[in-house]
């Protein structure tokens, strides 16, 4: 315990001091704490839940679209705002953008845990290739969609507020690093105390065997959709504050981008380790480290980068980093070893 | 919002005769993954990437100055050795194992593909130009490309030649014996890791026909298969596997509901449209499925 609290304060006064040690870096640490809060919350239902979801990102793009809508929509008419495209006819005074992303975060946040509790009932009945598929489905169909639709600037993209002058060139990447800071922290310390309770043994029950946790009677609709709207909150959350660092949403390609952030959810949680808590954590940080190497290095190679590091993880690391090294110190998890039985095994290999 | 489509039937007509022949070529990919859903218990991912695949090599035969149609034959033999080796490379790798882990696997080689195609033949929209002629019907009313007519042939005359062969050869029968019982086809001296090579290999074939079929009726780009894959899912899942007629009627019926969709809510939500039906379908087969689960109870 008393070393955990080390670690924890070692990593709270690192990632409060790091856009001061790394100020070139402002931008790509709030997109890791960004990924890291996807990859945790893919791993509720992912790999605590076993429903393997291709349509988190459902969730992320629509909290991006409200948070950006709501934030103008307060103070100017929207349609004009998404027609106007980049020009800046509108400019929000401070006080009007940080109020409006307060109000848009907290919308981003509750609305898809609200549609995720509604499509919840008749999604999560579906089990295995039928569950993948189908929120496979959701995700672009909501990008097809939302493509189409004009208010929000359909396939021409929607500039989000750009960010008031408020004397520092500093003060931008620093306000969306410690937002995002912030929210990977709450979504931490949420994560790691649902995960210390009963409702993780019921999420684990399901993975392992839904009908015998239904037939020991747990109500596994219930936690299913409960386990599904921990992860559309933290989602949406997510995608408010990408929409506003990046700047600019277009349907397909930023917020319902399924063929980027709807599989790197995914493969984070899946190299981390399923099921662990510290698992989607090292994978997003790896996995960031190497994309942006890779992007910046091999530029236009990055799909294909992407598309054979999915393959390779998938076969040969399906267990990933914490499932590595589990099987190696298993003594660290607080299993107990009986050497005995240990050579015993290795002597079967 | 004007319903056009219903005032004149003649619109109505030629909604319903392109989306038949739309839906067969839909039910030529869907019987491949049939295929290999229900002998590998696969669901490839990639199947619609493989259909673009075989579309660019009917389109490079017509770039170098062969007819494509020609694509019909050629790409078929090319794409059952692309089938053979992804099946090398990966399938055989995830063939036993966790469900998830197919799907996350073939989404990672449909988007490899999707990346190299685009590097190998450029991101614009190409197609393949036959230069067959149209037919009008009804006094000029409905228009058909012949090219549609000629793809929906072929691919009619691919599925029966396939239907007969899955029949009375000797492969056909391991394969059906597999699908069965992969262990007691093993027992019965049946060769499944010939019989799963051969599966995908045909299936990949299927693709690369109704790909350059594609090529030659409509357009084909890089980062289309994906649509294609969820349409084949989608008709396999209606149909039911194994079901050959009804994987041809659920074809015809969606191609159908994708022209009237085109018509009513305008082409830029045509995709969308086609994976919200998907979304529709599978939650509609869930309610149905859990109603005969209550009867258990």
């Amino acid at each position: 315990m008393n070393k955990n609290f080390i670690l924890y304060a070692a990593i709270l006064i690192f990632g409060l001091a790091a856009p001061f040690l790394f100020p070139a870096f402002k931008v790509q640490l709030s997109i890791l704490c960004v990924l890291i809060v996807l990859a945790t919350t893919w791993n509720i239902q992912g790999g605590e839940m076993g429903y393997n979801s291709f349509g988190n990102i459902l969730f992320y793009g629509l909290g991006m679209y409200l948070c950006a809508s709501v934030q103008v929509g307060m103070f100017f008419p929207l349609a004009e705002w998404t027609e106007s495209g980049g020009e800046k006819t509108f400019v929000h005074t401070p006080t009007q953008f940080f109020q409006g992303m307060a109000f848009g975060l907290v919308v981003a946040a509750v609305v898809p845990t609200i549609v995720a509790g509604l499509i919840g009932y008749s999604i999560l009945g579906l089990r295995g290739h039928y569950f993948a598929i189908c929120t496979l489905g959701l995700g672009v169909a909501a990008g097809e969609i939302s493509g189409g639709i004009e208010i929000i600037g359909a396939g021409q993209g929607f500039t989000t507020p750009p960010f008031p002058n408020v004397g520092s060139l500093e003060a931008r990447g620093e306000f969306f690093y410690f937002l995002s800071f912030f929210t990977l922290v709450l979504t931490f310390i949420a994560v790691r105390s649902i995960y210390s309770t009963r409702f993780k043994l019921i999420l684990n029950a399901i993975r392992d065997n839904e009908d015998k946790a239904e037939a020991m009677g747990i109500e596994t609709m219930k936690y299913k959709i409960i386990g599904w709207m921990i992860s559309a909150f933290f989602c949406g959350l997510a995608g408010g504050i990408m929409g506003g660092l990046v700047g600019y949403i277009d349907s397909t390609d930023v917020a319902f981008d399924g063929r980027e952030m709807g599989v790197f959810m995914v493969l984070m949680a899946i190299l981390g380790g399923k099921g662990t808590l510290w698992g989607p954590i090292i994978g997003a940080t790896i996995f960031h480290i190497f994309k942006e190497g890779f992007w910046t290095f091999f530029l236009g190679w990055q799909y294909v980068a992407l598309g054979v590091l999915i393959v390779v993880i998938v076969i040969y690391f399906p267990e990933g980093i914490m499932g590595w090294l589990r099987e190696k110190y298993p003594e660290r998890f607080g299993e107990v070893v009986d050497e005995k039985d240990r050579k015993a095994q290795v002597e079967l290999k | 919002m004007d319903f056009l489509v219903f005032q004149y039937p003649m619109i109505t007509l030629q909604a319903c005769l392109d989306g038949i022949l739309l839906g067969v070529l839909f039910a030529l990919i869907a019987y491949g993954m049939a295929l290999q859903w229900g002998v590998m218990n696969i669901i490839n991912i990639a199947q619609g990437d493989l259909v673009i695949l075989g579309g660019y090599i009917a389109y490079f035969m017509y770039l170098y100055g062969i007819h494509p149609a020609w694509g019909v034959i050629v790409a078929p033999v090319i794409m059952y050795f692309v089938g053979i080796a992804i099946y090398k490379l990966v399938i055989n790798k995830v063939v036993d194992r966790d469900l998830f882990i197919s799907i996350l696997a073939t989404f990672g080689i449909s988007i490899l593909f999707m990346q190299l195609m685009n590097f190998a033949f450029g991101a614009d929209v190409v197609l393949a130009n036959s230069g067959y002629g149209t037919t009008m019907l009804f006094d000029n009313n409905v228009v058909l490309p012949n090219s549609k007519i000629f793809s929906a042939f072929i691919s009619i005359v691919f599925a029966v030649c396939l239907v007969i062969y899955m029949k009375k050869s000797k492969l056909g029968r391991a394969i059906r014996a597999t699908a069965q019982n992969a262990r007691a086809a093993k027992i019965l001296g049946v060769d499944t890791e010939k019989v799963y090579a051969a599966t995908f290999g045909i299936n990949a074939a299927l693709c690369g026909v109704a790909g350059a079929l594609i090529s030659i009726t409509f357009t084909i780009h890089p980062y289309m298969g994906l649509p294609y894959t969820i349409r084949s899912f989608m008709i396999v899942i209606v149909a039911g596997l194994g079901n050959l007629p009804g994987v041809a009627m659920s074809g015809m019926g969606l191609g159908v509901f994708e022209e009237f969709a085109d018509y009513i809510l305008g082409t830029e939500f045509r995709i969308g449209s086609v994976f919200l039906l998907l979304v529709l379908i599978l939650v509609y087969r869930r309610f149905k499925l859990s109603r005969k689960r209550e009867y258990l109870k």
